[in-house]
């Protein structure tokens, strides 16, 4: 087979697989499980067989036409260049640990086989984006993962907290898309064409027109699916879903879409450095912002979001300053790390019976409960934390090594600012993301009080992806000096300068919490917390979601715990209130939209209700009165009745003799 | 024989009839009375036959149409009149007043579920 045929079965099959599995779920429930994993899992194989024969070598272009619209042509196009290849790779790789991982993780869960089918149906999109050489085609994946992360959020929809999650999700990334998709004609328009090809090769020859307005345009689109200020906010509330989807969806795939997006258009973007400045300013807002919230959360998961979409901001950081090479390099040794984190999140949420760390922090022997996911957890956090040697490591100094190389100026696309900006931002985020990685350990590991509650060993299909996605995580760094072939060419290996301060803030960050938590541990013992152990009887995914249903009720929040022992608190001192909601954004954003949009609805029911429908009330009410009025002639006596006609009769003759007389 | 005279007379005996069917109460009579008004017009139609020359004498014709049509007709009446008297042991028009509409609304639904509950009942003693 051809490498075009391959690279075109990688999103087929997936595709195909959630098609069977949603026709046969219910009727045949034994094919369930091998039509969810193994057409991922072969897609993964061709992935990988796409990526060897490509080999970092000529970009592989094929395609044909759709439709023809008359003005613009819609191609089924074809465009694997290096980039491509490893994130279809990285793709397929989260995508099949998640599949393994869920047959475990909601092994009783009625709805298992809509899942199976939609994450199928997700991975499929996802792959799609990544192959896609025409953006029209890229948009329809784009789309559909926006539509199955809606169902995915909401697979609890029992609960309240998912049913919200899911429709924000949803309606959040939907008022990006709108001018995202503005910004696609708009780019179309200018170009001529769909195809990315055509596209770079006409902003090549300087033949954008308006190359500011359709980078904005296309960067809300870009925010609002990888999470960066100021269309976040749905990425932690999106944590309501099973774990498995918040490892595949919001924290190594979808929500790298957006930055996927970025790094493959980035030459439109780098015609315009207004452009590049507002990208770096967002990432660096984001940046600090959601590492200073993840060390106020008490949700697991929540602290885990809210370091997805600083990690993000990395990645935003590094097309800010013009280096995509470093940013898809994040994304890849992230989408490893993260996954693991989440789907060891997942484990420890089973084995604990609960989501909050203030409750963890008063287990003893946690770690002893589930010692695959202490020790793949462990190397995980390490990573994210950007400790060497870890994959996380290079990849992030590989960031700031390019901001710091903008910031110098000896980047030749990067304006100055946005690369000062991002290397303050990311070395300060640095010290943060070492910070809330270490509370999150020792929180999670090191609690003090009653022995953690004993349920037994976890399904293997569990723990094994977890010790599959350790590899990356601990050893993605050793590629640092092929990767360059894949990329543009720019060296990855960290700078001397970068890693000293880089890792430095680390270690800062790492310490001063060590030493938070070592004067706040002995809090712990005496202010115990009601810990809502659910009974770990029933499986990992309702277990979860009994978690994330009683945390309000028990801890007074969905997101923050009253803890006084949580070094979090400490650290921030009186900002941790407001980082513990996110900064308030949510407030502010249901006093300018979501209450003008209610009393806006509020006036259109009243205006429906009380002005159109009395209309329509009188249109029927006027008939009635009539006949009411006439029902009363109807006495039943004959003689009235020919009264009247006589009446009639003499009153018709009359006219007609005085017309016929008037006439004459 | 000048017009006049039958004319008038036509048309007072027409009133008559008419008076007597509008006003009276008796049902016979009223019968009575359309077989007046029928008269009426027959007299005017032999009146005016006679005095237009008709050589066909369609007048007179029509005429004997309509005392057949009377006949035909008064069978039929005290027929109805009969049998209403046997059921109702009366036979004043006024009194049969079943087509009148009652003083409130006759409710189409209270009466469609009055006439669909006593189904299942029924349904059950056929089951026993």
């Amino acid at each position: 087979m051809t490498t075009t045929t391959l690279a075109v079965l990688v999103p087929l099959l997936p595709f195909l697989g959630a098609v069977a599995g949603l026709l046969l779920g219910r009727t045949v429930p034994g094919l369930v499980r091998p039509l969810a994993v193994l057409p991922t899992l072969v897609a993964l194989a061709l992935a990988v067989l796409v990526a060897a024969r490509h080999g970092g070598g000529a970009d592989i272009d094929s395609a044909t036409e759709l439709t023809p619209t008359g003005s613009v042509p819609i191609e089924l196009a074809l465009h694997v260049d290096g980039f491509a290849a490893l994130v279809a790779v990285l793709v397929g790789v989260v995508a099949t640990c998640v599949q393994i991982y869920s047959t475990g993780y909601l092994r009783d869960d009625p709805r298992y086989p809509s899942y199976a089918a939609l994450v199928s149906l997700f991975t499929s999109a996802m792959l799609l984006v990544v192959y896609s050489g025409d953006l029209m085609v890229l948009l329809v994946g784009w789309e559909i993962m926006g539509i199955c992360s809606y169902f995915l959020v909401g697979h609890y929809w029992e609960t309240p907290e998912a049913r919200a999650a899911s429709l924000k999700a949803f309606l959040v990334t939907k008022l990006g898309d709108v001018p995202f998709l503005i910004g696609l004609f708009a780019l179309a328009v200018d170009a001529g064409s769909f195809r990315i090809t055509t596209v770079l090769a006409t902003v090549a020859g300087g033949g954008l027109d308006h190359p500011t307005l359709i980078a904005l345009l296309l960067l809300a689109g870009v925010a609002g699916k990888s999470a960066q200020f100021p269309l976040h906010t749905w990425l932690p509330d999106a944590m309501a879903g099973p774990t498995p989807v918040s490892a595949l969806i919001h924290a190594a795939t979808m929500v790298a879409a957006g930055v996927y997006f970025v790094a493959r258009l980035l030459p439109v973007f780098a015609a315009s450095s207004a452009a590049l400045v507002v990208l770096a300013v967002m990432a660096a807002v984001t940046m600090a912002g959601s590492a200073l919230a993840a060390l106020a959360q008490d949700d697991i998961k929540r602290v885990l979001a809210y370091s997805t979409i600083g990690q993000l901001g990395y990645l935003t950081g590094a097309l800010a300053v013009g280096d995509r090479g470093a940013a898809v390099f994040h994304l890849l040794s992230h989408g490893a790390f993260k996954a693991l984190l989440f789907l060891g999140a997942g484990v420890i949420i089973h084995a604990a019976g609960t989501n909050s760390l203030a409750a963890m922090s008063r287990m003893k022997g946690l770690r002893d409960r589930v010692p695959d996911a202490f020790w793949t957890m462990t190397v995980a956090l390490l990573a994210l934390a950007a400790i060497p040697p870890f994959s996380g490591f290079f990849s992030k100094e590989a960031v700031l090594g390019a901001a710091e190389h903008a910031a110098t100026g000896h980047s030749e696309t990067a304006p100055t600012a946005a690369g000062w900006i991002v290397l303050v931002a990311g070395l300060l985020t640095a010290l943060l993301t070492a910070a809330y990685a270490t509370r999150l350990w020792l929180l999670a590991f090191n609690g003090k009080g009653p022995e953690a509650p004993d349920h037994g060993r976890q399904p293997i299909t569990m723990t094994a992806v977890l010790w599959v996605l350790a590899v990356p995580s601990l050893a993605f760094g050793l590629t640092v000096g092929v990767l360059p072939d894949w990329f543009d060419g720019h060296s990855l290996t960290p700078t001397l300068t970068t890693s000293v301060l880089g890792t430095g803030f680390a270690l800062v960050g790492g310490l001063v919490t060590y030493g938070a938590w070592r004067h706040t541990t002995a809090l712990a013992v005496r202010h115990p917390m009601g810990a809502v152990a659910v009974d770990s009887g029933a499986d990992a995914g309702q277990v979860e979601a009994e978690a994330i249903a009683t945390h309000a009720p028990a801890y007074g929040d969905v997101a923050a715990a009253h803890d006084p022992a949580d070094p979090g608190r400490l650290l921030l001192g009186p900002l941790h209130r407001h980082a513990a909601v996110g900064f308030h954004l949510d407030a502010v954003y249901a006093a300018l939209f979501v209450r003008p949009v209610q009393a806006a609805a509020r006036l259109v029911r009243f205006l429906d209700r009380e002005v159109v429908d009395t209309y329509v009330r009188g249109a029927g009410t006027a008939p009635r009165w009539l006949g009411a009025a006439v029902r009363r002639a109807q006495t039943g006596n004959v003689q009235t009745y020919l009264s009247a006609l006589l009446a009639g009769t003499v009153v018709l003759a009359v006219a007609a003799v005085l017309v016929a007389t008037a006439g004459a | 024989m000048h017009l006049a005279y039958p004319a008038v007379l036509a048309a007072l005996l027409f009133c008559v009839g008419l008076y007597g069917v509008l006003a009276r109460r008796n049902a016979i009579l009223v019968l009575m009375s359309v077989e007046l008004m029928l008269n009426a017009v027959n007299l005017n139609l032999v009146a005016f036959d006679v005095w237009l020359r008709d050589a066909l004498h369609s007048g007179q014709a029509l005429t004997l149409f309509t005392i057949a049509i009377a006949a035909a007709e008064i069978g039929i009446g005290l027929a109805i009149v009969l049998a209403v008297y046997r059921n109702r042991g009366s036979s004043a028009v006024d009194e049969l007043r079943d087509t009148a509409e009652g003083p409130d609304d006759p409710d189409d639904d209270a009466e469609g579920v009055a006439a669909e509950e006593p189904a299942p009942a029924q349904k059950a003693e056929a089951a026993a």
